[in-house]
């Protein structure tokens, strides 16, 4: 009926893992767009029939880069069965090592993947172009570089208190296996001065405090300073504050869970919050290469469709709350936590989710030299469980990327199901059976596509500022 | 020396790791040897088109491929046709472009256990069909044939690891380039001999602990963790606690055990990870090269001779009691 240009944008990379968009364009635009995640692993099939105890060791490994978030989840999943919560102080260690990760994530998002595209020649006589090539040309820039070197030495703090990064065991469901002493406290306090020096000579370009306190979008824009300063600079340019908007519809399940509440709060917002109930998620296997029926992760299944049928698309499953997507990352979090930057971009695109990245560094800074000053070298960071013969748990975390929930059935003894949602499942999902578009996909519709463009620079932008973590998606 | 960089079916842990090079870090070292990434999935400024560009270039041998690095395992599944994992935007298996472009490279390195010999992707039973890129487990053979050899005359070199230490891949990659880089330079599963021929045990904070077999029996107690929680560190190669992991971390030093990571077959040790198998009480496992006989009697003085300190500490979650010091003769 049309003549409508179709395009297949793939390998899409610096995101990580695999990802194929697919959009049809019409007038200029993007006029519907199916998202692709090419590559199924089956680690929830891996784990059925292990020791629970296992997912510890496996489940960090669906992914490089959210790797501590799956522990983290692993651990909360077993201890919920086991009926434990770590000590308060292995709750706070566990707390600091997950943000170091998430932190490092955010920073290597912003360096790595995203600031990339705006040195390309396509934007060749803009005026901050030249400075664009200078610091963020992939792999040579010189912001790129320095990033890479302050997020190595921030990660000093995962050597000492995790082992190694990324893979640790030492999460586990009664706290941290590493009890440190008042020199740890010190090399950790150390290695976050430092990082805070980087943050405020080189990405803000001022104190952290400075920036924490913005609270509005034409404050941020007038910020001029550091490499945010390019950006927001550059955003302006482009306009990047409506490409890619979102559906103003957030979730968090509440990042660093303490003592005495969340440092992120959990909750749902839509114009305004409400509590999060977890209980109304369902994954729908409608375009997905999955075989059976829509189901609550407690008693979903991951049985793969190896004949691959037409009418799905992806390895990706459409997880929704109460029958409709939903979107989680960043943005979602500070929203929901109730900065009023960050909910001054309610329902915004690629520049509010960039934003509240941003600001998002920043506050966890603030919340990790927190951690850290009241770590007490006195403390137990660890107490001991017993797994039920039978039982469930759920371990829900914030991965940098956003929600990640784990659902265990425990049945004699051994893993009965392992359910994952991740937060690119719920952001890349794809269509439901009433074909209503995951996030991303609705984002994509009206993006502009130059004439002749094969991989469009907007789409890139777009699917970027989500920062999809692909191997999580599907795992 | 150009390497094209790919990521098949893994978690992307390895490239994630090798960014944690320090002093000076991975692009400068790398850059500054002539190393250089043709593409890379993580990095490189190329996507889409872009990307089958440079793809079709290889395959057409206009572009001399130098290194072929694979990050993750290949998916043979479902049904051998490895459309578990498709190259975005290619419409062909990540299966078929390894089979394709291996050959066309002076070397391939499997980079990361999955890549080598099929790792994490493949526990349990294996859903993906999941393979090393020239082993299956620990068996010669994988996406490639057991008598693949690449353009040098080398196999494929694993760089085994979950994920891998990024000194192991960038001194990988400087010897390559050097040119001083045989197959005697491998073991016997085709690791680096410069960090497969230590044990991760070499340098292990916990040595006094295994000296004489004073055991933590849970984790977050510091004694050794061979006994009772599943550490093989004296079986597994690595030189994990000779040259650290993040400025000073390694697994031992984390407070839980050495899985094997760099070993095939590691993802399913047919036990729990954090538990040692036993049979009527006595551990399942030696450490390498130790006469069973030997190893017994001296556990057992070992064990009679333990002093209280070490005891003591062994099940503590820090140290509690510290060496006594006898201060030196003579003076004041």
């Amino acid at each position: 009926m049309t003549d409508t240009p179709r395009l297949v944008v793939g390998p899409f990379n610096r995101v990580e893992g695999d990802l194929e968009v697919h959009i049809e364009v019409n007038d200029g635009m993007v006029a519907s767009a199916r998202v692709n995640a090419p590559l199924y692993r089956g680690f929830e099939r891996m784990l059925e029939g292990k020791d629970p105890r296992d997912a510890l060791t496996i489940t960090p490994r669906i992914c490089g880069i959210c790797s501590i978030s799956q522990s983290v989840a692993a651990a909360r999943a077993l201890g919920a069965a086991m009926g434990i919560s770590p000590t308060p102080q292995g709750g706070a260690m566990a707390a600091l090592i997950h943000a170091v990760e998430n932190v490092s994530d955010h920073l290597t998002h912003f360096n790595l993947f995203f600031m990339p595209d705006f040195a390309r020649p396509v934007y060749a006589g803009r005026s901050w172009h030249g400075r664009a090539v200078e610091r963020f040309t992939a792999i040579e820039g010189s912001a790129v570089r320095q990033s890479v070197e302050a997020r190595a030495k921030l990660m000093h703090i995962l050597g000492l208190m995790a082992g190694k990064w990324p893979h640790t065991l030492a999460i586990q469901p009664g706290g941290v296996t590493r009890a440190p002493g008042p020199r740890d406290k010190i090399r950790i306090e150390t290695s976050l001065r430092a990082f805070r020096g980087y943050l405020e000579r080189v990405l803000f370009g001022a104190p952290l405090e400075e920036f924490i306190a913005l609270e509005t979008p034409e404050a941020l824009v007038r910020w001029g300073r550091g490499d945010i300063g390019l950006f927001l600079e550059i955003a302006q340019d482009l306009s990047l504050e409506s490409l890619g908007a979102g559906s103003g519809r957030y979730m968090s399940f509440g990042a660093y869970p303490l003592e005495n509440g969340h440092g992120f709060a959990s909750g749902i917002w839509e114009g305004g919050i409400a509590p999060l109930q977890t209980t109304g998620i369902t994954e729908d296997l409608s375009h997905a290469w999955m075989l059976g029926e829509t189901a609550h992760p407690m008693v979903g299944m991951t049985r793969p469709d190896e004949v691959m049928r037409d009418a799905a698309y992806s390895w990706c499953k459409a997880p929704r709350l109460d029958g409709r997507p939903i979107e989680v990352g960043a943005l979602a979090r500070q929203i929901i936590d109730g900065h009023p930057l960050a909910r001054s971009f309610d329902g915004a695109g690629v520049l509010g989710r960039v934003a509240g990245r941003l600001l998002e560094i920043a506050r966890t800074q603030l919340f990790m030299e927190q951690i850290a000053r009241d770590i007490d070298p006195a403390a137990r960071y660890m107490v001991q469980g017993k797994l039920p013969e039978h039982g469930q748990g759920v371990g829900l975390v914030e991965a940098a990327r956003g929600a990640l929930g784990h659902w265990v059935r425990i049945e004699r003894g051994r893993i009965a199901s392992y359910q994952i949602i991740a937060p690119t499942t719920w952001n890349f999902s794809p269509r439901d059976a009433q074909g209503t578009p995951g996030p991303l996909e609705a984002a994509l519709v009206g993006a502009p596509v130059g004439q002749g463009e094969t991989s469009p620079i907007s789409v890139q932008h777009i699917v970027r500022s989500f920062d999809p973590c692909m191997v999580c998606t599907v795992h | 020396m150009n390497v094209l960089w790919l990521q098949a079916a893994g978690c992307g842990g390895c490239t994630m790791s090798l960014l944690c090079a320090e002093d000076p870090d991975a692009f400068e070292t790398l850059g500054g040897a002539g190393v250089k990434f043709l593409w890379h999935p993580s990095l490189s400024v190329e996507t889409g088109t872009e990307v089958l560009a440079i793809l079709d270039a290889v395959a057409r041998g206009e572009i001399a491929l130098d290194v072929l690095a694979v990050e993750g395992s290949v998916a043979r599944g479902p049904r051998g046709t490895g459309r578990f994992q498709m190259l975005a935007g290619t419409g062909r298996s990540m299966l078929d472009w390894v089979r394709t472009l291996a050959p066309l490279a002076q070397n391939v390195i499997a980079v990361g256990t999955c890549a080598a010999y099929g790792g994490v992707t493949s526990a349990g039973g294996n859903p993906s069909d999941a393979v090393g890129v020239q082993y299956e487990g620990a068996h010669s053979g994988g996406a490639l044939p057991a008598d693949f050899r690449a353009r040098s005359g080398l196999p494929v070199i694993n760089v085994a690891g979950c994920p891998t230490h990024p000194g192991w891949v960038i001194e990988t990659l400087l010897l390559l380039k050097s040119g001083a880089f045989e197959t005697s330079d491998l073991d016997v599963l085709g690791r680096p001999l410069f960090y497969a021929q230590h044990l991760v045990h070499h340098g292990c904070p916990k040595n006094e602990f295994y000296e004489y077999k004073a055991s933590a029996v849970e984790l977050s107690e510091i004694g050794c963790m061979m006994e009772h929680l599943g550490c093989v560190g004296t079986q597994a190669v690595g030189d994990c606690n000779i040259r650290p992991w993040n400025g000073e971390g390694s697994c031992t030093r984390g407070g839980y055990p050495c899985i094997n990571c760099t070993g095939p077959e590691f993802e399913e040790p047919r036990h729990p990870f954090t538990e040692t198998p036993k049979i009527a009480g006595i551990p399942v496992g030696l450490p390498t090269d130790m006469p069973k006989a030997w190893f017994m009697a001296l556990a057992s003085l070992s064990k009679a001779a333990t002093p209280p300190r070490i005891a003591r500490n062994a099940v503590a979650s820090r140290v509690e009691v510290p060496p006594t010091i006898r201060k030196p003769r003579g003076g004041a």
